[in-house]
């Protein structure tokens, strides 16, 4: 396991963005591309981290990126990697999509998936604030059951898409779950994918001061009660093998797991959430612990 | 066409090159600063690269990784995360104006 | 896997008989295009699979994308050539429509993509044949826009457009389109010059953006503001420049495409009339039809009837219908007296886009020639000569009595062969 001192010291965004405090997306991106160096393209669609980048002239990374239109993430990374692969630099230079929950479950789906089914060599991440948080807190594909957005006031209706199963079923040879508030097991994943040769796919939860409803100093707090409540489980498949990520590993027993109302507590967001709404959560934690420890079983025959 | 390049030619598509602080100077969005108690801090305390929490957590990468760990004021937006992170709570938020 | 053009034969470099699809597709390979993204639609599939072929072959070192959609096809393409590559796509109709939201993001960033369109109606309802439709609703969006008459003519401005696209004076996008089907897939002889002279025509592409380089760390197409920001590290330019810029660089570039003309016409011995438009029997005459892409190929045939009658008329072919050449169209039509514009295209609720173009160009002339617009081949009708006679003998008719009208009219219609056709009755039985 990696510690606090096997992290380059450099830094490749320039402090001072338009991020807000405490943003999840802005420690994650921080730590991606600390892992990948600076010998790396990135695409990035209409999102929060759009804004990220500065507005026109002056740019707050140390890395080129060229932002693409919402729907078009994986089809950009496709031309730069097609791009490199034509200039002979592809094996020098690492391509990077860094879109948010909506660009990637909803509207830009259709090229992600495309991409990996075509075997592009690229790293894509996802970061999930679980809402269009750019365009003021509307509900998206990601935006778990019961939450209150701008667009689902009277709570969304059904469980978040679930983006890592549908990319390993593309057969890719790297899917993986993390989260802000483990920075050390994120750097780890995104130096192993640097690596693999083929699309890997990140699928990132990212807490939102203003979207979930907490002060911003609880952003690592309130993530670390995602994976303690079972919530958020952190885990690797490579090449179709399911392994638990360490953070998460201990929660396979279920009286381990923290109750799922010290999560939902913390953020305003869940503030309407029935009973009836919360048992569905515990029934849906259960089920996916359920689904992984009969994958890990499976795996050691 | 002649030397002297025509506004178009200068002018193409919106591009952008680095800069520090491209959203001005972001310690102004909050009047709290985080304020180290050196005595607690683990670091000082054994002398040796330890700990750096406040460093790994910061999302806005204006502590530095040294000993002790420094914290840039121009830049820093106040949001209370590495008080939050710091396993000593060796991290206090102060109002500006007293520091 | 390079391209070995001197040394195997197996492509001959002289006459070939080709398609017009299979021309452009030669004129890829022979520009060494770096990534072509594209996905198939009728009738423009062929360019690609030749493309493919040629990839498998080793006649072409290019990447090809195989994307699942337009959409993502013009996405690749823009991302590809602002990492430095030579970039290029087919597409038609729905795609085209498709790649809608793509084509402000090109000319805004000023990327020399080429784009070969097999035009082709569109739905509702589905149509796979030809007119113009597609071709003219994207002429407000920042592209270099060609029309061709023949295949020689698409391999001959596949050529020269990557050489304009890719001028530093330009740096703009361009469409070069040819009927579906009419062209696309219809053979004609085609000469393919040498590989060599194409190299020196052609040299490789030095792109403003090239991201490939990341010694040189940029960040493209960022939110831009309204204002013009003014820090220590420097001034940037505003979104009303960017646009501004964008327009002076189309206007400009009508300098530049008549340059390229010119300069292959010298190199290659084939020309289009001025690079603009092609002026056929006009000198005798005061009397002209103005049309372009296969509604310019018939009328020649027209102007033969015509002359074969003792009536002088002559026509005006446009070439170049992006930047608008207003101040040619106006130079030659200011000695001209009757104009009869047919369109393959509408400007629904209003009137064929060639027509209220040409009015609009030649409004500050202090003699206004007469104009008179009529609609033709929507959705493939056949556009046959005696429509184009009638037309223009109805519009010498309506000039003679003076009768100026916005109003357009379709020729070629069978409304009265239809007998009693009404829909609100058409699924009753008996």
């Amino acid at each position: 396991m990696v510690n606090v001192m096997d992290l380059p010291e450099e830094e490749y965004i320039y402090p001072g963005t338009r991020a807000c405090a405490g943003c999840g997306m802005a420690l994650i991106y921080r730590i991606a591309l600390k892992a990948l160096g600076n010998k790396t393209l990135i695409t990035v669609p209409a999102s929060c981290l759009t804004v990220l980048h500065g507005m026109q002239g002056f740019c707050s990374t140390k890395i080129s990126v060229y932002h693409t239109p919402f729907a078009t993430t994986g089809a950009a990374a496709s031309g730069i990697l097609a791009s490199l692969e034509d200039k002979g630099l592809a094996d020098e230079i690492t391509v990077l999509a860094f879109a948010g929950d909506g660009g990637t479950t909803d509207i830009g789906i259709q090229a992600l998936s495309g991409a990996a089914e075509r075997g592009t060599n690229f790293i894509y991440a996802c970061y999930d604030n679980e809402a269009y948080m750019n365009t003021g807190v509307q509900r998206s594909g990601s935006t778990p059951l019961g939450v209150k957005t701008t667009t689902t006031p009277e709570g969304k209706y059904g469980h978040k898409k679930n983006m890592p199963k549908i990319l390993e079923a593309h057969n890719i040879p790297y899917v993986t779950t993390g989260i802000a508030s483990y920075p050390l097991d994120l750097y780890e994943k995104f130096k192993k994918a640097k690596d693999i040769y083929g699309p890997k796919y990140f699928h990132i939860l990212s807490p939102c001061p203003p979207g979930w409803g907490y002060e911003p100093k609880d952003t690592i707090l309130i993530g670390r009660l995602a994976v303690q409540t079972g919530f958020w489980i952190l885990y690797e498949v490579e090449n179709g093998i399911l392994k638990l990520s360490k953070p998460s590993s201990r929660y396979l027993d279920p009286t381990k797991r923290k109750p799922i109302e010290e999560y939902l507590k913390t953020q305003k967001r869940f503030s309407q959430m029935t009973q009836q709404e919360i048992q569905v959560y515990k029934t849906y934690i259960n089920e996916m612990w359920i689904d992984i420890e009969r994958r890990i079983k499976s795996q050691e025959i | 066409m002649g030397n002297v390049k025509k506004d178009f030619q200068k002018i193409l598509g919106s591009v952008q090159k680095p800069v520090k602080g491209e959203a001005g100077k972001t310690g102004t969005w909050s009047s709290q600063k985080p304020v180290i108690d050196l005595n607690k801090c683990i670091p000082v305390k054994s002398g040796k690269p330890s700990c750096f929490n406040c460093w790994l957590y910061c999302p806005e990468a204006v502590v530095s990784r040294t000993i002790p760990p420094q914290i840039d004021l121009e830049y820093c937006k106040g949001c209370g995360i590495c008080m939050e992170e710091c396993p000593v709570n060796a991290i206090t938020m102060e109002e500006e104006y007293k520091l | 896997m390079t391209v070995t053009e001197d040394n195997k034969m197996d492509i001959r470099d002289d006459i070939m008989i080709l398609t017009g699809n299979h021309a452009a597709a030669h004129a890829f390979r022979q520009a060494k295009v770096g990534v072509v993204s594209a996905y198939p639609i009728t009738p423009q599939s062929p360019v690609v699979e030749k493309i493919a072929e040629f990839i498998a072959d080793g006649k072409l070192n290019a990447r090809f994308v195989k994307v699942e959609s337009e959409h993502s096809a013009l996405a690749v393409c823009c991302a590809a050539s602002a990492t430095g590559s030579r970039v290029g796509t087919a597409t038609s109709a729905h795609g085209l429509e498709l790649m809608y939201e793509m084509l402000p993001w090109a000319s805004g960033n000023r990327l020399p993509i080429i784009i070969n369109l097999a035009t082709r109606s569109l739905g509702a309802p589905w149509s796979v044949w030809t007119d113009h439709q597609d071709f003219i609703t994207i002429r407000d969006v920042g592209w270099i826009q060609f029309m061709c008459e023949t295949n020689q003519e698409i391999y001959d401005n596949n050529i020269q457009a990557f050489k304009i696209a890719e001028d530093p004076r330009v740096y703009l996008p361009v469409i070069n389109a040819y009927d579906g089907y009419i062209l696309s897939h219809t053979l004609m002889p085609v000469k393919l010059e040498k590989q060599k002279d194409v190299d020196d025509f052609l040299p490789p592409i030095t792109h403003h953006i090239n991201l490939s380089d990341i010694s040189q760390i940029k960040g493209i197409d960022p939110v831009t503001t309204p204002h013009i920001v003014i820090r220590e590290e420097g001034t940037a330019p505003g979104y009303y420049e960017y646009r501004f810029s964008l327009q002076k660089a189309l206007e400009n570039s009508i300098n530049v495409i008549k340059e390229v003309h010119d300069d292959f016409a010298i190199r290659f011995g084939r020309s289009y009339g001025n690079g603009i438009y092609k002026a056929v029997e006009t000198d005798d005459t005061d009397t002209i039809i103005f049309a372009m892409g296969s509604v310019a190929s018939q009328s020649r045939i027209a102007l033969k009837k015509f002359r074969s009658e003792g009536l002088k008329i002559g026509l005006v072919s446009l070439r170049l219908f992006r930047p608008y050449p207003s101040e040619e169209l106006r130079e030659f039509f200011k000695t001209k007296k009757n104009i009869i514009v047919f369109d393959r295209d509408i400007g629904y609720g209003y009137e064929g886009v060639l027509s209220y173009e040409l009015k609009a160009a030649l409004y500050g002339l202090n003699k206004r020639p007469n104009i008179k617009g009529f609609i033709v081949g929507l959705g493939g009708r056949d556009v046959k000569t005696e429509h184009i006679i009638t037309g223009v003998r109805r519009a010498l008719n309506d000039f003679e009595q003076g009768i100026f009208t916005n109003k357009t009219e379709f020729l070629g219609l069978r409304l009265d062969e239809l007998r009693d056709y009404d829909e609100s009755t058409y699924f009753k039985n008996g």
